[in-house]
């Protein structure tokens, strides 16, 4: 237990502070990398909570699908490496002052509302038990989530079209 | 392992991405600032999903990991889209409705 909450706070930490450099740093490919420690410090908090399968599409999808779609996006769109002017615009102290205010309720109400509930874990999740949920009770939303991704790539290539 | 550490965490990334949309300028630190937010979803979903012990937790972050990566695809055709047509990857550029 002691060491599951020493792995948890060692990656909430990379994660907190990783997301703070996504949201301050001046250049935007650190950014695109500071998502990446992120995104790998919540597929090892999956991990920690015994959901292996998540935890590797996680890794697949997100590190290695979406970074790299936003690292095009970064090449495509010309993205300033060292930028003179700021990336950010004049709402910094409003925008603090919304995001501390919102972590701050959410965070009464999480304390408020579940105290100290433990997770009893016996045993990581098995991908056969995930696997068969999607494909037996989940599977019209399955078959969903299938045509939106058709129809967001149809959608993508139509958008990005030179003609 | 408390629920509510896990809970907290993602609150405080949900807050930061929250923080991200707002003040970043570049269209694609803002679309980063979002995943911050989905991610920060994900962390919930699979808490809950353990502390239930079912699996509708990680089938519904499997869902919300599919829907970021189709927002990621349409949003950057949308970034690009806006940066061949005003040459500027600034939102503040962005001002063509205003009358």
């Amino acid at each position: 237990m002691i060491a599951q909450n020493v792995v948890f706070g060692v990656l909430a930490a990379a994660m907190v502070l990783s997301a703070i450099g996504v949201v301050t740093t001046k250049n935007v490919v650190h950014a695109a990398l500071y998502l990446v420690v992120v995104l790998a410090g919540g597929a090892g908090q999956f991990l920690l909570l015994g959901q292996e399968f998540v935890a590797w599409v996680q890794v697949l999808v997100y590190i290695g699908a979406v970074i790299v779609l936003f690292l095009f996006g970064i090449m495509l769109t010309r993205a300033p490496m060292q930028p003179k002017e700021s990336l950010d615009n004049d709402l910094k102290w409003p925008g603090l002052v919304v995001a501390v205010a919102l972590v701050g309720i959410l965070g009464a109400l999480l304390v408020d509302a579940f105290e100290d509930t433990e997770i009893e874990l016996e045993a990581p999740t098995r991908t056969i038990e995930v696997t068969d949920a999607v494909f037996r009770t989940y599977i019209i939303p399955f078959e969903v989530v299938g045509i939106l991704l058709l129809a967001a790539l149809i959608g993508a290539v139509v958008l990005a079209r030179k003609d | 392992m408390l629920l509510n550490q896990f809970l907290l965490l993602g609150a405080v990334l949900f807050g930061t991405g929250v923080y991200g949309v707002l003040t970043r300028r570049h269209t694609v630190l803002v679309l980063m600032s979002i995943e911050l937010m989905l991610a920060a979803v994900n962390i919930n979903l699979v808490a809950f999903g353990a502390f239930s012990g079912s699996v509708a937790g990680q089938v519904f972050a499997l869902f919300v990991l599919t829907i970021a990566a189709a927002e990621v695809g349409v949003g950057l055709a949308i970034v690009l889209l806006i940066f061949r047509n005003l040459h500027s990857s600034d939102l503040d550029d962005v001002d063509v409705l205003k009358g």
